[in-house]
C-alpha cells in the first residue's frame, strides 16, 4: 500500500460466537407485568395444538445482546464509515431525521385497520408523497404498494399487461436490453411474459435498428433503464418512445437510476408510459443491509383503471379516504397499503431538500461521478466513452493480463477502507468495474478513492499477489463460497 | 443543502478538473427538448424542526392515545427499548445487502441466527433471510409447491387472510394457476370434508392459515393428511407469530409463509413488516429469496456469506425461483432481536398472557353477544356476532377512546354483524371491561354516531 494512503487504519475488534453458544437456562432479557386477568390452563385451551417446548431457543441477558449486536456491527462496512460505490444501488446518506420521524408514536403506531376518521395523518403522508412523486417524475397516478424496486416492476408489468388486455390483445413478449437488472427477466417471467434479449450499440445504448427490427404487435413493453446501467442516457429516447408507441407498444423505465434525473428531466416528458421508483435508492431510505424497499410505480393517465386498490381519494367533505371499488385494477399485491414507514422516511427527504435541493443533489450525484472518471481513466480500461451520468463503468482489461479480475481490485479496495463497487455488472462488460459515487460524498473522500484505485493500479503491475489474496485486514479472509453450496449449512445445530 | 458535502468552490474545481465550465455540461446527453427549465413543485426545503413539526401534526391527526383492539394480520405488542437502540447503529442501517462478506459478517452472522431461530419455532429445517411480507411469502410459498409437484392449482381456505387471497390471486392470475376455495366449519375451522372434495389430483397445494383469520388453531395433522394423501403440498400461513410460544408449530406442513411483525416491529400503518418462509432442506433449491450459509476463509476460521445464489435473479434472471432482489433484512433484524431478548422462557409466557387476555375476553363478551366458533382452540383472537351493527359499536368506542375490533362484514358476509377482536399482552383487563359494556350499550349511541358508522362501513 503506498504512503500517503489515509483513509484506514487497522484496529482491534471484539470476536463475537453465536448467540446460541452463550446461552444457559436461567438467563433472561425480559420481564412481563404481573398477568390481571385470570390465569389458564393452557392444555385445556388449547389440547393437542399446546406446545411442549421451544426447542435451542436462547437463554441470554440484556447485557449480552446489546454487546453481541454491538460487536456483530462492528464487523460490517457502511455509509456511515465511508463512501460505499455500489453502482446501480445508490448508497447515499441516510439522513436521521427520516428516522426520528418515523418513529413519532400516531406514525409508527398506526394500525393499518383503524378507522379512517383517525387515519387522516397517514393518509395525507400517502397523499403528499404521491403528488411529489407524480410531479418528479412527470406522470399522472401512482400506487405507493409495492414493497421493492423487483415487486414495482411485477406491479407496472401487470397494469401494462391488463392494459393491453382491455384493448383485446395481452401480447405475448417483453423487450430488454442486454444491459438491464436481472429483475428485468425474472419480473417478466412472473407476469408470464416471454423475455426477448436487446443488444446494445458501440454507445452502450439500445440499438435503434435492432429495436425497429424486433418492434412488432406482439411487443406488451421495453422496460429500459435509463440512464442505462453503463450511467448513459438513452439519449435516442424520443426514438425508442416512438418506434413502441407506433406498434402499440408501452415504454416501461426501470427507476432504479432515477437519481441521475430528478429536477433535471421528468421521464413522463420523453415518453415514458410506467416507471418503477426504489425509495430506497434514490429517495434516501435505509437501506438496512439488504432491506426494506419500496417501489412506487407511476403511470400515465392510460394505466390508471389498472392500479392496484385501494387508492387515496378525497372525498365530499373534504377528508381522505381509501377507495377499493376499482373493478379494472390488476389486484392487490401486498397487504395493507406498502412500506408505509419508507413513504414517511422518502417525504421528510424531499421536504429537507425541496426543488433546489433536490436538484442540487442530482447535479453533485453526476458531478462526482464524471470526476471519479476523469480521475481513473487511463488507469483503468474505458469500455464506453459515451457521457457518464451518475456512475461510471470500467473493465478489468488492463489488470487482467496480470491474473488479477475486477472481484481481485475490490477485495483489495477494502484493505485501503472502502467498500468495494460493483463488480461484473452489467453483463456486458467483461470484468466491469461499476462505480456510483452519489452525491453524498465530499471531494476529499472521492480523492482518496481515487488515490487508492490507482495505488491498487500499481500494485498489479508490481505484485500481482497481494491483490490477489486480499483482503489482508479483514477479520475473516476470502471465504469459501463454493463449499457452501455445495454442502449448505443454513442454520446452527447443538452440538451432539 | 445541508445532506451535500462540497462547497461552492469544491464544485468549481471539481468541475475545472473534469474540463467542463458548467454544471450544465453534464447533462448535455439529456435532448435539450426534456430539460426542465423550472423548479419542481414539491415543498420549499425545510428545516428540521419543520419537518418534525409537520410529522408530529400527523401523528395527532392519526389515533394517537387511542386503545385498540385490531389485529387481522396486524398485532400490537411491546417492543423492548433495545430494538431501536441496536437497529439504529450505523453499520446495520447504512449498509447494503452482504455481498462482499468479508466486511458483512455482522449483518450474515445475524441472518444466520434469524434462520435458526425461525427453523426452531416453526419446526422447520430451513428459512430463508425474509421476504416483503406474509402476503407475498404465502403468494411465493405456493409458487414454490407449483415448481416442486408440477402440478398447477391450488385450494385455499377462506379462513386465510382475506387480503392475503387477494395478493394471492393477483400473483396467480398470469401464471394459469387456477384457486378454489375451501370454506370453514362451525368450529371456524377449515371444513375437511369440503376440503378433500377440492383437492384434485392436479393440486399442488393447500394454502391454509393457523392461527387463522378468525384466531382459530387448525388441526393442520389432519389437512396434512388430507393434502397429502392426494399427492398436493400443504402450505401454511402463519401471521400472528407469536402464537408459535404456545401453540404447537404446523410440523406437518411442507412450506410455511410467516409474517414476522409480531415479533418487534412497530404496526407503522401497515409496513414494512417481515415476511419469511421455512421449508424442509430436500426443497431449499426451489426457495425464493437470500439465504446464508456457514463456511471457513482460508485460514478456516468460520465464517458467513450468502449462498445457494444459483437460485435469484442476477443470476438466473428469467428462469429464478422469483424476481425478489431487496428483501426486508433491517425488519429480520428487529425480530431476531426480539426474539433473542425473549427466548425460550420469554417467548413462552408472553404467549400465555396474550392466551389468557383473548380467553378472558372472550368470556366477558360472551355474556353479552355471541362469540362464534367455539368449538375448536384459538390464540389471541375471536369474533363476536352482535345484534347491532359493529360500525355502530365501533362508533360508540370511538367515542371514548377505543378502537373495537375489525368488522367483517366486507370480507365475510355470511357472518352478518360480526367483529373480529385481538387482544394482546398490552389489552388491560380494565379496557377489555370497559369495551365489553360499550358493546352491550346498544341504547348509548346517537344518531350523528349513526350516520358516521355508515359512511365508515361504505368506505371499508
Amino acid at each position: 500500500m503506498k504512503e500517503g494512503i489515509r483513509k484506514a487504519t487497522r484496529h482491534v475488534n471484539q470476536n463475537e460466537g453465536l448467540i446460541f453458544e452463550k446461552s444457559s437456562a436461567g438467563k433472561a432479557a425480559w420481564k412481563l407485568p404481573p398477568l390481571d386477568v385470570p390465569e389458564i390452563d393452557t392444555s385445556k385451551l388449547l389440547g393437542s395444538s399446546a406446545r411442549k417446548d421451544l426447542g435451542n431457543m436462547p437463554e441470554v441477558s440484556e447485557i449480552e445482546i446489546i454487546r453481541h449486536f454491538t460487536r456483530l456491527s462492528t464487523w460490517n462496512y457502511a455509509i456511515d464509515l465511508g463512501m460505499y460505490p455500489l453502482g446501480s444501488c445508490t448508497m447515499k446518506y441516510n439522513p436521521r431525521v427520516n428516522e426520528a420521524v418515523a418513529r413519532v408514536e400516531g406514525i409508527a403506531n398506526g394500525h393499518p385497520y383503524q378507522p379512517e376518521k383517525i387515519s387522516q395523518g397517514a393518509m395525507r403522508i400517502l397523499k403528499t408523497l404521491s403528488e411529489c412523486l407524480i410531479e418528479i417524475t412527470g406522470m399522472d397516478a401512482i400506487t405507493l404498494q409495492p414493497a421493492a424496486g423487483a415487486h414495482g416492476e411485477m406491479t407496472g408489468l401487470l397494469m401494462v399487461r391488463a392494459y393491453h388486455q382491455s384493448q383485446g390483445n395481452a401480447r405475448k413478449k417483453i423487450l430488454i436490453p442486454d444491459s438491464a437488472h436481472g429483475t428485468n427477466p425474472a419480473t417478466a417471467a412472473m407476469v408470464n411474459y416471454a423475455v426477448e434479449n436487446l443488444k446494445s450499440d458501440s454507445r452502450g445504448m439500445v440499438d435503434i435498428a435492432a429495436l425497429e427490427a424486433q418492434m412488432g404487435e406482439d411487443v406488451a413493453a421495453l422496460m429500459l433503464t435509463n440512464p442505462n446501467t453503463l450511467g448513459v442516457f438513452e439519449q435516442d429516447i424520443h426514438k425508442i418512445a416512438d418506434i413502441l408507441h407506433a406498434k402499440g407498444g408501452l415504454l416501461y423505465m426501470d427507476g432504479a437510476n432515477m437519481n441521475a434525473l430528478v429536477g433535471k428531466v421528468r421521464p413522463g416528458d420523453f415518453g415514458v408510459d410506467v416507471m418503477h421508483l426504489n425509495l430506497h435508492k434514490t429517495f434516501s431510505t435505509p437501506h438496512g443491509g439488504g432491506g426494506p424497499g419500496s417501489g412506487p410505480v407511476a403511470i400515465k393517465k392510460i394505466l390508471e383503471p389498472f392500479l392496484p386498490a385501494p387508492v387515496v381519494v378525497t372525498k365530499a367533505d373534504g377528508t381522505l379516504g381509501f377507495e377499493y371499488n376499482r373493478p379494472q385494477s390488476v389486484g392487490r399485491v401486498r397487504a395493507f397499503y406498502g412500506n408505509f414507514g419508507m413513504f414517511v422516511r422518502a417525504l421528510a427527504y424531499i421536504q429537507a431538500n425541496g426543488p433546489d435541493g433536490l436538484r442540487q443533489t442530482t447535479e453533485d450525484a453526476v458531478l462526482n461521478a464524471n470526476y471519479i472518471r476523469k480521475g481513473l481513466e487511463g488507469a483503468y480500461d474505458l469500455p464506453y466513452s459515451t457521457a457518464t451520468m451518475h456512475e461510471v463503468v470500467f473493465s478489468d482489461k488492463l489488470q487482467a493480463k496480470k491474473g488479477v479480475r475486477t472481484m481481485d481490485i475490490a477485495k483489495r479496495l477494502i484493505d485501503y477502507g472502502f467498500h468495494p463497487y460493483t463488480t461484473a455488472f452489467p453483463l456486458i462488460v467483461p470484468g466491469a468495474l461499476m462505480i456510483e459515487p452519489t452525491e453524498s460524498e465530499s471531494k476529499e473522500e472521492m480523492d482518496l478513492f481515487i488515490d487508492a484505485m490507482k495505488s491498487i493500479a500499481d500494485e498489479v503491475e508490481e505484485d500481482p499477489q497481494t491483490v490477489l489474496d486480499a483482503p489482508h485486514s479483514t477479520r475473516v479472509s476470502r471465504l469459501d463460497e463454493t463449499s457452501a453450496a455445495r454442502k449448505p449449512v443454513l442454520r446452527w445445530k447443538p452440538a451432539v | 443543502m445541508r445532506y451535500l458535502p462540497k462547497s461552492p468552490a469544491d464544485r468549481e474545481a471539481m468541475l475545472k478538473s473534469i474540463g467542463l465550465g458548467s454544471v450544465d455540461e453534464l447533462f448535455a446527453p439529456i435532448p435539450a427538448e426534456y430539460r426542465l427549465s423550472r423548479d419542481l413543485k414539491v415543498p420549499r426545503q425545510m428545516a428540521e424542526s419543520e419537518i418534525v413539526d409537520y410529522f408530529r401534526e400527523r401523528s395527532r391527526e392519526n389515533g394517537e392515545g387511542y386503545t385498540s383492539f385490531l389485529g387481522a394480520g396486524a398485532y400490537s405488542h411491546y417492543r423492548p427499548v433495545i430494538i431501536d437502540s441496536l437497529i439504529s447503529r450505523g453499520e446495520f442501517l447504512t449498509a447494503y445487502t452482504p455481498y462482499q462478506a468479508e466486511i458483512s459478517q455482522g449483518t450474515l452472522q445475524s441472518i444466520f441466527e434469524f434462520q435458526t431461530m425461525i427453523c426452531e419455532l416453526t419446526g422447520m429445517e430451513v428459512a430463508n433471510a425474509s421476504m416483503y411480507d406474509g402476503s407475498t411469502a404465502a403468494a411465493e410459498a405456493v409458487m414454490m409447491a407449483v415448481r416442486l409437484t408440477g402440478r398447477r392449482s391450488v385450494v385455499v381456505a377462506r379462513s386465510l387472510h382475506p387480503e392475503y387471497r387477494e395478493v394471492l390471486a393477483t400473483y396467480a392470475t398470469h401464471q394459469g394457476m387456477p384457486l378454489s376455495v375451501a370454506g370453514f366449519g362451525d368450529d371456524g375451522r377449515v371444513n375437511l370434508k369440503e376440503l378433500e372434495k377440492s383437492i384434485t389430483t392436479e393440486t399442488a397445494c393447500v394454502l391454509i392459515q393457523s392461527p387463522n383469520f378468525f384466531g382459530t388453531i387448525e388441526d393442520v395433522a389432519a389437512i396434512a393428511e388430507v393434502a397429502h394423501k392426494r399427492g398436493a403440498m400443504l402450505v401454511v400461513s402463519i401471521a400472528e407469530a407469536v402464537s408459535l410460544g404456545i401453540v404447537e408449530p404446523p410440523r406437518q406442513a411442507d412450506v410455511i409463509a410467516m409474517e414476522a411483525q409480531s415479533f418487534g416491529v412497530p404496526l407503522g400503518f401497515g409496513g414494512p413488516y417481515c415476511g419469511v418462509i421455512a421449508t424442509r432442506e430436500k426443497y431449499v433449491r426451489q426457495m425464493p429469496g437470500r439465504l446464508v450459509g456457514q463456511t471457513v476463509d482460508k485460514q478456516g476460521r468460520r465464517g458467513f456469506v450468502l449462498t445457494l445464489a444459483t437460485r435469484e435473479q442476477h443470476i438466473r434472471r428469467e428462469k429464478a425461483t422469483s424476481n425478489i432482489c431487496t428483501n426486508q433484512a433491517l425488519v429480520a433484524l428487529m425480530v431476531n432481536i426480539f426474539m433473542t431478548v425473549y427466548g425460550k422462557v420469554g417467548l413462552k409466557e408472553l404467549a400465555g398472557q396474550n392466551l389468557a387476555k383473548a380467553a378472558y375476553a372472550a368470556s366477558q363478551f360472551a355474556k353479552h353477544g355471541n362469540v362464534l366458533f367455539a368449538g375448536a382452540p384459538r390464540f389471541n383472537e375471536f369474533v363476536v356476532q352482535t345484534s347491532e351493527d359493529p360500525h355502530i359499536i365501533n362508533a360508540r368506542l370511538l367515542g371514548q377512546r377505543i378502537v373495537g375490533g375489525l368488522p367483517l362484514k366486507k370480507f365475510y358476509p355470511e357472518l352478518g354483524n360480526a367483529a373480529l377482536w385481538c387482544c394482546t399482552e398490552l389489552t388491560t383487563r380494565n379496557s377489555i371491561d370497559t369495551a365489553v359494556r360499550l358493546v352491550a350499550d346498544s341504547d348509548g349511541s346517537a344518531p350523528s354516531t349513526k350516520e358516521e358508522a355508515r359512511a365508515e362501513e361504505v368506505a371499508r
